[in-house]
């Protein structure tokens, strides 16, 4: 790495964005302590899946090309999902691949896009932090990052190195939880079955909190969770590896439980 | 051109059959039994190959090769089977293979057929079509026998009557035979031996199927666990293999490849228990064995495919390792899908076949976790395929109005920031106030989906992140 420190583009994601804003914080938290100038290009919005993964090829083109304005200029394009990173370096390429122009930007968007727990495990580890997590934690692979980026060791690397805390690997953990971006309120049925067998590999660890790379997921499980009256702590792992891991963490606490 | 189906299934009802099968407790339990068994055995077996990934990627080349000249490796088949004294007929849709095998058992004063396992048999309604002619028909693979007896359709590819338990099988055998109820599922195995052996040497005609054809030597290969493709084919005197034009393969060389990873993904096994080779009738020094052996070569929508950007589709050769591995077939089962073919490959297969307006919710009906694609022996890249049937669903305007012009709008908002960022703000702003301290809802209107079986995690109060960052807040 050149002595000068890499501009980072965050790419927040629009759930982390509405949803848990406190992941965006400990992203640039985590990116700053790896010796990286993060900025937050104001120009994006989301990644364009609820298009792409409908099949609205059009919509989905048009957003990706917005979104490649908007990252051209940075040395790396990072971002807390591996779903939403995969879109931008595995499928931006695809739907732009009829015209030749966009195809070359969309390629070297590609080329410096990051999924976080990546980035910090193959590029720039954070240093200084020294995070510390008391509990037991299951992690939750989301299947995009695992398939599509071959994030599986990375984070559970990242977590290693945080004081206090015990992993536990759930059966089955290559089997999606449900989510699938719009699939869980088109097939809410078949989601429900798919995120109650999730959340029973998870009960079976003995694990205190599930954490995850995708806000998604996460907020299947814990919504899960929360409805069965489950509970377990539910953190995003950046919040984790950024020593942000406070109180009841996604979707609150349980009346009368000890978060 | 859809089969006749006898619980009148289909896959544009898939959301009510999902629904109903969602609710069938026993299903649950067969399904929940059979899921890790095949996910484990299949993992064995493949960890006994340290250089399975090479093998697949070889195989999904030789099935790549072999349909770009598909049509001269038929041509070479069919001389051979002549020219070993067989007969080869091609069959361009389900009611000319129905009407070939009919011909040929009519004009053999059939009355009795035996059927080996085939899937290709259940695509073009063939059981139908020969009991609606008077033929009495027994399905010899066990699984097959017992949904026979049930009157049912196969859930599964390799596993015809995997959503049954045991118990209910013992229940169906108890009252179609008149015998006791047994425990054990060897006794099962036993007693459906017993009923099948006389009906093998009654038949006049053996239909089997077949997992390759192999062009240099114009043999059918089948393989199963049972052994009942060899009694089926060799006992009565008329042998009729029908199979699937993308079967063939041009030498014993390539088969042999395909036949070492859909052993490994079917049932974990190395080899099936039995892999059997025909070639043409029984010849004089055989000494006995089917003097009279047809090919059914079917099309029905294959060539279509080939020739479509679907073509990697017809690499599949059917082991099934994508439903064992599909999170949703595990939750509802194959006779959700409504057709012939379930799970991932079935989701794209289905459409092709019977039309993209038959079956709009298959494709959807998916998270594109990719487990199937990450298990396939031939690299068929279903989630890509998946993806490609809905955008030509949106481009057929099969895509109900409402989804549509969601997507647009959607579109709209997410291609302009100075639009969208106020949208966001204020839905986090109503989703905090919603979930108030407690961090999450139970009802939210416009998100019965997400809330019929969740609660919906709430943001704390102060702002989406870029309102946060914008205003100069910093970690």
């Amino acid at each position: 790495m050149a002595s000068a420190k890499p501009q980072v583009g965050l790419f927040v994601t629009c759930l982390v964005d509405v949803i848990r804003p406190e992941v965006g914080f400990a992203t640039v938290r985590l990116l700053e302590a790896a010796g990286c100038r993060v900025e937050v290009p104001a120009h994006q919005t989301c990644c364009g899946q609820p298009a792409s993964s409908a099949g609205d090829r059009p919509q989905a083109a048009a957003v990706a090309r917005a979104v490649i304005r908007a990252f051209e200029r940075f040395d790396y394009v990072v971002g807390p999902s591996g779903s939403c990173l995969s879109i931008l370096s595995r499928h931006y390429p695809q739907l732009l691949s009829d015209d030749p122009q966009w195809l070359e930007r969309a390629r070297s968007l590609a080329g410096r896009t990051w999924e976080l727990t990546r980035f910090l495990d193959e590029v720039a580890p954070a240093q200084g932090l020294e995070p510390a997590y008391p509990g037991i934690v299951a992690y939750h692979d989301s299947c995009s990052g695992l398939r599509e980026l071959g994030i599986r060791d990375q984070p559970r690397r990242l977590l290693g190195q945080v004081q206090g805390l015990e992993l536990r690997e759930m059966e089955a953990r290559d089997v999606c939880c449900g989510f699938g971006g719009t699939f869980c309120v088109s097939y809410p049925e078949i989601s429900a079955r798919m995120v109650d067998d999730k959340v029973a590999s998870v009960l079976a660890t003995g694990a205190d909190t599930v954490v995850g790379g995708d806000l998604g997921c996460l907020m299947n499980i814990a919504g899960r969770l929360r409805r069965r009256g489950e509970p377990l702590r539910v953190f995003h792992v950046a919040e984790v590896l950024a020593g942000r891991a406070q109180g009841a963490g996604l979707a609150g606490a349980v009346e009368g439980a000890t978060a | 051109m859809t089969a006749p189906n006898p619980t009148a299934a289909h896959p544009r009802r898939f959301r009510l059959q999902a629904r109903g099968a969602l609710q069938d407790a026993r299903l649950r339990q067969a399904l929940d039994r059979a899921r890790g068994g095949f996910v484990a055995k299949r993992a064995h077996a493949v960890a006994g190959r340290p250089d399975f990934e090479a093998l697949t990627a070889a195989a999904a080349q030789i099935k790549d090769d072999a349909l770009e000249r598909m049509e001269d490796h038929l041509q070479r088949f069919e001389s051979q089977v002549i020219a070993r004294g067989g007969h080869v007929h091609h069959a361009a849709d389900a009611q000319a293979a129905r009407e070939a095998v009919l011909e040929i058992c009519r004009s053999r004063g059939a009355h009795r057929v035996t059927k080996g396992k085939s899937m290709v048999g259940e695509e073009v309604g063939l059981n139908q079509a020969l009991e609606g002619a008077g033929l009495e028909v027994t399905e010899t693979d066990l699984g097959e026998y017992i949904i026979q007896l049930a009157g049912e359709t196969p859930s599964h590819i390799i596993a015809p009557a995997v959503h049954k338990t045991r118990e209910q099988i013992s229940e169906l055998f108890a009252q179609h035979h008149g015998t006791p109820p047994r425990g054990e599922v060897a006794e099962l195995v036993d007693e459906a031996r017993s009923v099948l052996r006389e009906r093998y040497l009654q038949a006049d005609v053996g239909i089997t199927g077949a997992n390759f054809l192999v062009a240099e030597t114009g043999t059918a290969v089948l393989v199963t666990n049972e052994g009942n493709g060899d009694l089926t084919a060799s006992l009565p005197n008329v042998h009729v293999v029908i199979t699937g034009i993308d079967k063939v393969v041009p030498t014993f060389q390539e088969t042999c490849t395909l036949l070492r990873v859909l052993a490994r993904s079917a049932t974990g096994q190395e080899l099936t228990s039995y892999t059997s080779f025909f070639t043409g009738p029984a010849a004089e020094a055989d000494g006995e064995g089917p003097t009279d052996y047809h090919v059914i070569l079917v099309d029905n929508g294959r060539r279509a495919i080939r020739d479509s950007e679907f073509r990697s589709m017809l690499r599949c050769i059917r082991c099934g390792a994508c439903m064992n591995h599909c999170p949703v077939y595990a939750s509802v089962g194959g006779h959700a899908y409504g057709w012939v073919y379930p799970g991932p490959m079935g989701s794209v297969l289905t459409p092709l076949m019977l039309g993209l307006d038959q079956a709009p919710d298959l494709p959807r009906a998916c998270t594109l976790n990719g487990r199937c694609g990450s298990v396939c022996p031939v690299q068929i890249p279903l989630p890509d395929l998946l993806r490609r049937l809905r955008e030509r669903q949106y481009e057929g305007g099969i895509v109900s109005v409402r989804y549509r012009w969601g997507t647009r709008l959607w579109g709209a908002v997410a291609r302009r920031p100075w639009l969208y960022r106020p949208l966001a703000a204020l839905g986090a702003r109503l989703l905090g106030w919603a979930g108030g301290a407690r961090g999450r809802v139970r009802r939210l209107p416009g998100a019965g989906g997400w809330v019929a079986a969740r609660d919906l995690p709430t943001p704390t109060c102060g702002g989406t992140f870029m309102a946060r960052w914008r205003r100069g807040e910093r970690p």
